[in-house]
């Protein structure tokens, strides 16, 4: 039995007196491919967030390839030093809704500037490496552009080149697709499930529930402050089991064509 | 009608030169200096650290909302008073500039710090950068193309502000314009040339500057 990439237990946020989530537990292979949905403020961009710091855990244990991270403290939110955050998060790579891509570096720059600066590779062979990852997202011809001139799609395809220079051992990906126009939404799917085929341990939250269902290995869908239901895509999109879950989905089933 | 009559002024241009090098020096000191103090101020005052954050918001409020004369004098005139330090007009008015465009700086730079998205930072924090890191090449220079026309400004206020070390008796061109008009008797004469090298100097930083403005919009970041 091998060990989980990642582990969450009695994981848990809460903003002052209000609970986005607890005792979330959690364990993620390698090779695992996780969607999780739920409804707005449901807590699954928390949760993603929570899972590489950027937004501080309050409770419970995280575990990266059998290494606890962070110190539960007594005065609210988790404690974490910079140079484990700076660790984990080389290890957890992340893409985000609105891209956030560096604009006054070009796309190589923006692809290279971790191993640049994290890593201190040399310049010349963190551009090499830049332009690799580009080519596995299809855009090696826009390496010298800057990100003002790439469209949105073009834009989420440099920003997970960026993440993958990393090799992380996980991706997250926070509705990578939300911010897209709709004809856009198929090149950013289609590198993702490029990724997938690869093998690669992902965690994605999206709207995109025909998306989830043929990418994931597992779904979890968040409700009431935790992980309200969860299973193979089978299990909870076809055959939902509580009600919260089976009205969501109804909802989303209601324009289908 | 007054009859204008610039050859003994011209006669004795070098003079005036020699005033407008110094001016220079002392602008170009309290600029360099005054950028490196203003960095420093805005990052402690963005620092969550309140030992960091109380003084440096004192010294940034003391210099922005005295005159500058009177701030020169304390360092002139005051400090070997209260605290037998002795300076050179130079070294006082360096200083004395230094601060006081640092504390201007200090709020164009912070002002340009916090108006990156925060989208910016979490990017950069994604991907393993310390705070420092992601400071050093993500957020400043991007932060410091909006700040560079309000930075501009500010320079060319310096140079001007710097006509105060005249009273200090440092010889700056204002001072030298004075000893001039002194000597020639011809005061109108003198302050036209003074206000004419000053306004082609500062037009010609003007135009460099905005030439620069338009490089920046170019490589990449969108101007809205």
């Amino acid at each position: 039995m091998n060990a989980p990439v990642l582990r969450l237990s009695g994981f848990g946020k809460h903003f002052g007196s209000l609970n986005v989530f607890s005792d979330v537990d959690l364990d993620v292979m390698a090779g695992d491919r996780i969607a999780i949905l739920g409804a707005s403020g449901s807590g699954k961009s928390t949760l993603l967030r929570c899972i590489n710091v950027l937004e501080t855990p309050s409770e419970g244990r995280l575990e990266i390839d059998g290494d606890l991270v962070g110190e539960p403290s007594r005065s609210g939110d988790m404690r974490f030093s910079e140079r484990e955050l700076c660790a984990l998060r080389q290890r957890v790579g992340m893409v985000f809704q609105q891209f956030n891509l560096f604009p006054h570096m070009t796309v190589a720059g923006n692809v290279a500037e971790g191993l640049k600066t994290v890593r201190g590779v040399r310049s010349q062979k963190a551009l090499e490496r830049a332009v690799a990852e580009l080519k596995r997202v299809g855009l090696a011809d826009k390496a010298e552009s800057f990100p003002s001139r790439l469209s949105g799609g073009q834009k989420q395809r440099v920003a997970i080149a960026r993440a993958l220079a990393m090799d992380p051992e996980i991706l997250l990906f926070d509705e990578p697709t939300s911010a897209l126009d709709p004809a856009l939404v198929g090149e950013v799917l289609g590198v993702i499930e490029q990724l997938a085929n690869e093998g690669r341990t992902m965690l994605l939250v999206t709207h995109e529930i025909g998306f989830a269902y043929h990418f994931a290995t597992r779904i979890l869908f968040l409700a009431e402050g935790g992980i309200y239901e969860s299973g193979t895509p089978d299990e909870v999109l076809k055959n939902p089991q509580r009600p919260i879950t089976q009205q969501f989905l109804a909802e989303h089933r209601r324009f289908q064509f | 009608m007054y009859e204008w009559d610039f050859s003994p002024v011209l006669a004795e241009g070098g003079f005036l030169l020699v005033g407008f090098r110094n001016t220079l020096i002392l602008t170009a000191t309290a600029l360099s200096g005054g950028l490196v103090v203003g960095l420093l101020l805005a990052f402690a005052r963005l620092s969550h650290r309140r030992w960091l954050t109380v003084p440096a918001g004192i010294v940034i409020e003391v210099f922005r909302t005295t005159p500058p004369l009177v701030q020169l004098f304390w360092f002139y005139f005051g400090l070997p008073i209260v605290l037998s330090i002795e300076m050179t007009p130079f070294l006082a008015a360096s200083l004395t500039f230094m601060i006081q465009s640092g504390a201007f700086f200090a709020e164009i730079f912070r002002a340009g710090i916090v108006s990156i998205e925060k989208g910016q930072w979490e990017a950069a924090k994604a991907i393993g950068m310390t705070y420092n890191q992601c400071m050093r090449r993500v957020i400043l220079p991007q932060a410091v193309k909006r700040m560079f026309p309000s930075m501009m400004e500010r320079s060319i206020e310096l140079m001007k502000t710097t006509t105060l070390v005249a009273t200090v008796s440092y010889a700056d061109l204002l001072f030298q314009a004075n000893e001039l008009a002194q000597k020639t008797f011809r005061p109108l004469e003198v302050f036209t040339i003074v206000a004419l090298i000053y306004f082609v100097s500062i037009s010609f930083i003007s135009f460099l500057a905005s030439r620069m403005e338009r490089r920046f919009a170019k490589s990449g970041e969108f101007t809205p």
